[in-house]
């Protein structure tokens, strides 16, 4: 299917927060761009017609946050083989974290990166280049440069910026270019040496735990400078109660802050550590699951207060949008102790099953979590992506919010088969994923195993 | 010349029944062994003592048998101990260290344990700085794992080596007050017998500064109901912990706490939870002192204590290896053929 072609998605519920709309109707694509949605007169357009009865289709999901790991890592992951799992998870764009090797810190890296995306990619690719020279915190990057090659954001991710000033200097300096610093919130004083959340988890299993304090003490400081500054300031994978707080707080007084949460830190405590997600309980004696490697992640599944709490958040908007942070890993790397195993989560094909349990439970509307997947990252990045408007690129996700799946780790289109819910039967899966109008991804009846 | 006896024959080894031990392939934590189980492993363990008074110090049990012990930790004791109660028993005891061998070329552990494996050991015995190694081991191995100490987590022989030398000096284990004094925070030993002494019904004061205490057993995490450990004490003061108990078992302080800022100094450390005769005095008369070793003497108990009276220390490195006798004794002896299949 080319882009020049028309495509027509008929009998859909079709959910666009961007213009607030949340109706049966059939989207019409033309040429790359949405030519309109059409409710009660159907679209009579000629072309080739998907039937969405009975699903819901949405803007193309907006991932602010993962790690392609090219290049230097292709190993645990590709741009294609990073951007076809997008795909497969509902994702029409993607932000690439500059922690690669060498570190996204010059336009040579964001010029490679963005071309092997072009010509290898299934979604859309943006990138966000590093704060500081090799993430190392010693020096600013060339931050002017790296704006003009593209990049929409700052980070170190996978480190902090740990350094007091060096953080109020990236703030201040970025509100020239308009552009954000994401901080990677981790006190490393606090967390050395630990591998996951502390509590009666961490305490049951002898491993060295990372209190919440470890977060939120760099959340704080974030959040002072932020309003010394004036800059953008973006928390990273918000994991604890008190971020959330400290968050809302901050917009209450009208700073310039924002923040992401997982879909693993928004549906996952620190019992998925005990393998067997858990179900075992803070009684039963240790399986042989316990110590699952794939739930060690930076920062560390919380409490179920914390849980709560982002979920909260997210309902109520302290939480911007949802980013994966999806950081594939090779099995090595997972086959391990658990102090060994690498920190990470590969999130991008498991991001909407996991996500949708919050809407069966009831705990959020279904175009609440489309909004955060969609309008809101849209909307951080300035970007004219996340809605259906007429004229928008013609980026859509089709999705059947009730069908349950088991999800099997080795069908994975990532390179990273690092999930702590393989096995873990979710519902909510996506059919199609369009980006400009070119079907990127479509679910395989025929050959699916469930 | 004394021929070793069959088993069937062996008047102490005869004595030896695991109905409850032999369902289990590993050891890995006390939090599964029930009274019942533990009560089984120190009959044998007494069972396994008469083997080692004899004057042939042999037993052909687990002959043909192979026990690897792999230690990536430093240890006297506990592999001494491991490989003596492995030879008693006639097993060909192959062990094997962290340094010199190939995990100093960067083999995962995952490796060399397929290595050990294809070596045919029924038994592995590993002792790894990381928490869950065994656990690691036993998800991916066939061989038989028992935890000979792991990281901070457990070190479950060592718990019913205690529990044993308790019972054997005082008579019972139900209702005795045992203080458990030091750094119960990076203590495997303490964790461990926390399920061994909850599990039979002793009662447990938990006693160190607050640093080297787990937070979720002072911040009421554990008051749910239902919670193994919901009836144990937690207290700051060790002459509140000592008062009246049965016994007294003394952690080691490791002098690098003093860097990592959980104690000002080890002299403060010894001032305010040193275990010195004074203390003893707020315990019991028989009451026992107990140490996991090795010792740091003037640190946190006093030489006049570690070798008096009351102390059981080098009592308990001798219990030691009857009690991994009765372990590797008990798993490898085929289980009745419908009580298979556990763990």
């Amino acid at each position: 299917m080319s882009e020049d072609e028309t495509i027509i998605i008929k009998g859909g519920r079709v959910v666009d927060p961007a213009q607030d709309l949340d109706m049966t109707a059939d989207v019409v694509l033309v040429d790359g761009v949405v030519k309109g949605i059409y409710g009660r007169r159907r679209a009579r357009e000629s072309g080739t017609i998907i039937d969405a009865t009975g699903l819901v289709v949405s803007p193309g999901f907006i991932d602010l946050h993962c790690h392609l790991r090219e290049p230097g890592f292709e190993y645990k992951e590709t741009i294609a083989s990073g951007t076809l799992a997008a795909a497969r998870g509902g994702f029409t764009a993607v932000c690439a974290m500059p922690n690669t090797d060498p570190v996204m810190d010059s336009r040579a890296i964001v010029d490679f990166v963005l071309e092997r995306a072009r010509s290898e990619g299934f979604v859309r690719v943006m990138a966000i280049g590093a704060v500081t020279r090799g993430s190392l915190g010693k020096q600013l990057s060339e931050m002017g440069e790296l704006a003009q090659a593209g990049v929409v954001a700052f980070s170190d991710d996978g480190h902090p910026v740990s350094g007091d000033n060096m953080m109020r200097q990236a703030l201040s300096y970025s509100t020239s270019l308009g552009l954000p610093i994401i901080n990677h919130c981790e006190a490393l004083d606090l967390s050395a040496g630990g591998d996951m959340n502390e509590g009666w988890v961490s305490n049951r299993l002898g491993l060295k735990g990372i209190p919440n304090s470890a977060e939120e003490a760099m959340v704080a400081r974030d959040i002072l400078l932020a309003e010394t500054t004036g800059g953008r300031l973006h928390i990273a994978h918000a994991s604890t109660a008190g971020t959330v707080a400290m968050v809302r707080r901050a917009k209450e007084r009208g700073l310039r802050v924002t923040c992401e949460a997982t879909p693993h830190h928004l549906t996952l405590g620190h019992e998925a550590v005990l393998g067997d997600r858990g179900d075992g309980g803070q009684f039963s004696p240790l399986t042989l699951a316990a110590y699952e490697t794939n739930a060690k992640v930076a920062p560390p599944l919380r409490s179920l207060e914390d849980v709560d709490a982002l979920v909260q958040g997210l309902a109520d908007g302290t939480v911007d949008f949802i980013a994966t942070d999806h950081a594939p890993h090779a099995t090595t790397e997972k086959v391990s102790t658990f102090s060994e195993a690498a920190n990470g989560i590969s999130a991008l094909e498991t991001a909407l099953g996991s996500l949708m349990t919050l809407v069966h439970e009831g705990k959020l509307p279904l175009p609440v979590l489309i909004e955060r997947l969609t309008a809101a990252p849209a909307n951080f990045l300035g970007v004219g992506l996340g809605t259906l408007k007429t004229g928008a690129p013609a980026d859509v996700t089709i999705f059947d919010p009730d069908a349950e799946w088991v999800v099997d780790s080795t069908e994975f289109v990532s390179k990273g088969k690092n999930t702590p819910l393989d096995g873990a039967k979710l519902k909510g899966r996506v059919v199609a994923t369009i980006v400009g109008g070119a079907v990127r991804y479509e679910y395989d009846k025929a050959n699916a195993r469930d | 010349m004394t021929q070793a006896r069959p088993v069937d024959e062996d008047s102490d080894l005869a004595q030896a029944s695991s109905p409850t031990l032999s369902r289990r392939h590993h050891i890995l934590d006390l939090d599964d062994f029930t009274r019942d189980e533990i009560t089984e492993v120190l009959d044998n363990t007494a069972a396994m003592a008469g083997v080692l008074k004899r004057d042939i110090r042999k037993v052909p049990a687990l002959r043909g048998k192979t026990v690897i012990t792999l230690f990536h930790e430093a240890s006297t004791r506990t592999r001494v101990s491991f490989e003596q109660a492995g030879k008693v028993l006639s097993a060909d005891v192959i062990n094997v260290t962290g340094s010199g061998t190939s995990v100093e070329k960067g083999e995962s552990l995952y490796n060399t344990a397929l290595t050990l494996q294809a070596m045919n050991a029924d038994i592995i015995v590993v002792r790894h700085p990381d928490a869950g190694a065994p656990h690691f081991l036993a998800r991916h191995l066939n061989s038989s794992v028992i935890n000979a100490g792991d990281g901070t987590h457990a070190h479950p022989t060592q718990a019913l080596l205690d529990l044993y030398t308790l019972r054997s000096r005082l008579g019972r284990l139900e209702g005795l007050k045992v203080a458990i004094v030091g750094d119960i925070l990076h203590s495997r030993v303490a964790r461990s017998n926390l399920w061994g002494l909850t599990a039979v019904g002793a009662e447990v004061v938990l006693c160190g500064p607050p640093t080297l205490m787990p937070i979720d057993l002072v911040n009421g995490e554990r008051t749910a109901e239902g919670h193994p450990f919901a009836a144990i004490r937690t207290e700051t003061s060790v002459e509140r912990a000592i008062e009246g108990a049965d016994a007294v078992m003394v952690l080691r302080i490791q002098s690098e706490r003093q860097r990592g800022g959980f104690m000002p100094s080890l002299r403060e450390y010894s001032r305010m939870y040193g275990i010195n005769a004074k203390r003893m005095e707020l315990a019991k008369p028989e009451a026992l002192v107990m140490h996991p070793g090795p010792m740091n003497e003037g640190v946190e108990i006093d030489s006049e204590v570690a070798h008096g009276a009351r102390s059981v220390i080098e009592e308990q490195v001798a219990n030691g290896v009857a009690v991994r006798m009765a372990l590797m004794f008990g798993i490898i002896t085929p289980a009745p053929v419908s009580a298979r299949s556990r763990n």
